[in-house]
């Protein structure tokens, strides 16, 4: 599902590689942590993943598809098979729940009609049934990350990305947002979850990668924080 | 459907969020294209008056009072070899002084005071290309009994070249005019694209296509274009009615008329230029400002 081929990425003017040679391949419906300190380079995975930024050296492979070769003007389309979490959950204040999701369909083409069917569905999914016309004003932050998880979802992407999407969270939240994705990930869908909250990675027991100065230092099935 | 509804929904909100600053760049883009649609214009009528006049012109050969019948029959022979002339009249002093009365026939007391001595006999030759009338006069002048070589075409060129500097200042003033209203172009649409910055971000990650994106604040400028457009054809028209139709009717009878199709041509000409350069401004800034 996602493989990394010796990649290495140098950003311009830094001093030392973010990624130094990281090989590393994930199964389709595998939950995998990232984790490691600030600037070890762990979330210069996700954009990678998606695209952001391109491997100084080395191959990515997202969905069979080579991500380093990729036409720019592809990258759209090849972005809507992959959903995307942030600490900041990056929705939109104008908009209410069910707008946030619904314009996440609308933009790339889905219909109304689609939405009306989809979006309570997945809101419902992610627990937030009867607040779909909240602004995310009115909502808390564990609230706000489960808009973020059913826009990132509504889609049935075949990979979730989630980059400290616990970040701001309290720990209960946190554990809830957990057990969102955990489900999620149950559906088949494959998690890529970075983090330094040591707490989750410990109950979860799931695989875990630990990146240090670029480096992986420890791959480890049913891995905690360590 | 919907997306195109969507599009037109944002274009609108678009302009109407900065709305100062839609005007301004709206005024701008009016005044650039009015300026170069009058220098278009004015090109084109000097292009439809040469044609018109240099097929009227003639290089009138002034013979001198003394002349001697040998001498004129020898600028006659000269005149008909040379292989520049198309066709050649010979006025005699009482046709100069027939046509004389016509042209002046509203002042009675100066035809009166001038005699048929008074005006010169002369040759007027029409050549095959008006623009070879120095070749002409250098080959005729050697001739013995010649008073004076006028050539009609110089008195044009003079008033050609001052339409020629009308033109180019406008041209002048169409370029500067035109670099502010696209500088505003790009700023509106920085300005648009920050105040949509979220929608942008979101829909870069959620994989909306670039097009998709880039339409609304591109189909922004175009609309602007196009407003400043009709602004500025307004702008031709109203002054080609008010000022050479009416207060410089006199200018316009000497000048040939400038045609109804000329000016109505304007229209598609300043929509094309100002929506195709304003989109390819909007197009532009947001390649270095939305990295898309």
């Amino acid at each position: 599902m996602i493989q990394l081929e010796n990649v290495t990425k140098t950003y311009p003017k830094a001093s030392r590689p973010s990624l130094d040679d990281v090989s590393v391949g994930i199964d389709k419906g595998e939950f995998v942590f990232f984790i490691g300190p600030s600037g070890s380079g762990k979330s210069t995975i996700i954009k990678l993943l998606l695209h952001e930024v391109a491997p100084t050296r080395g191959k990515v492979v997202v969905n069979a598809k080579d991500v380093t070769t990729l036409r720019s003007w592809k990258v759209p389309h090849f972005r809507r098979s992959i959903g995307c979490v942030f600490q900041d959950f990056r929705l939109l204040p104008n908009r209410t729940a069910y707008e946030n999701v619904a314009f996440a369909l609308e933009v790339i083409g889905k219909t109304k009609a689609v939405a009306r069917r989809v979006v309570p569905e997945v809101l419902e999914l992610v627990g937030l049934g009867g607040k779909e016309h909240r602004y995310p004003h009115e909502l808390s932050g564990g609230e706000q990350q489960r808009v973020a998880v059913a826009r990132a979802f509504v889609n049935r992407p075949l990979i979730l990305l989630a980059d400290e999407p616990t970040g701001n969270l309290d720990p209960d939240t946190s554990i809830e947002i957990m057990r969102l994705l955990d489900r999620i990930n149950r559906t088949g869908t494959t998690v890529v979850m970075v983090t330094h909250d040591s707490n989750i990675v410990n109950q979860m027991r799931r695989r875990v990668i630990e990146i240090e100065s670029g480096r992986i230092v420890r791959d480890q099935a049913r891995g905690v924080y360590g | 459907m919907q997306r195109a509804k969507y599009i037109l929904n944002e274009v609108l909100v678009g302009l109407w969020r900065n709305v100062t600053m839609t005007v301004a760049m709206i005024i701008t883009l009016s005044v650039s294209l009015t300026m170069l649609g009058a220098s278009v214009l004015m090109y084109m009528q000097v292009d439809q008056m040469k044609s018109f006049y240099y097929g009227e012109i003639e290089v009138s050969i002034f013979l001198r009072d003394d002349v001697t019948e040998a001498q004129r029959a020898a600028i006659d022979q000269s005149i008909d070899s040379n292989p520049l002339v198309q066709s050649k009249t010979y006025e005699s002093r009482e046709d100069a002084l027939a046509k004389f009365k016509v042209l002046w026939r509203d002042s009675p007391d100066f035809v009166k005071s001038v005699g048929p001595d008074s005006l010169p006999e002369s040759f007027r030759v029409k050549l095959k290309d008006p623009e070879q009338y120095s070749t002409f006069a250098d080959q005729i002048k050697g001739q013995q009994g010649i008073q004076d070589i006028v050539d009609q075409r110089e008195l044009l060129e003079k008033v050609f070249k001052i339409f020629n500097a009308i033109q180019v200042m406008a041209l002048i003033v169409a370029g500067f005019m035109a670099l502010a209203a696209l500088l505003l172009v790009g700023n509106t649409i920085q300005v648009a694209a920050y105040s949509k910055r979220r929608e942008v971000a979101v829909m870069k990650l959620v994989g909306a296509s670039n097009w998709f994106i880039q339409a609304p604040f591109v189909l922004e400028a175009v609309v602007a274009g196009l407003i400043g457009a009709i602004l500025g054809f307004v702008f031709i028209f109203v002054g080609k009615v008010t000022l050479l139709d009416g207060r410089l009717q006199a200018l316009t009878n000497v000048l040939t008329p400038i045609p109804d199709g000329n000016v109505w041509l304007m229209l598609p000409l300043l929509a094309g230029v100002g929506a195709l350069v304003s989109a390819i401004t909007a197009w532009v800034t947001l390649r270095f400002y939305l990295k898309v």
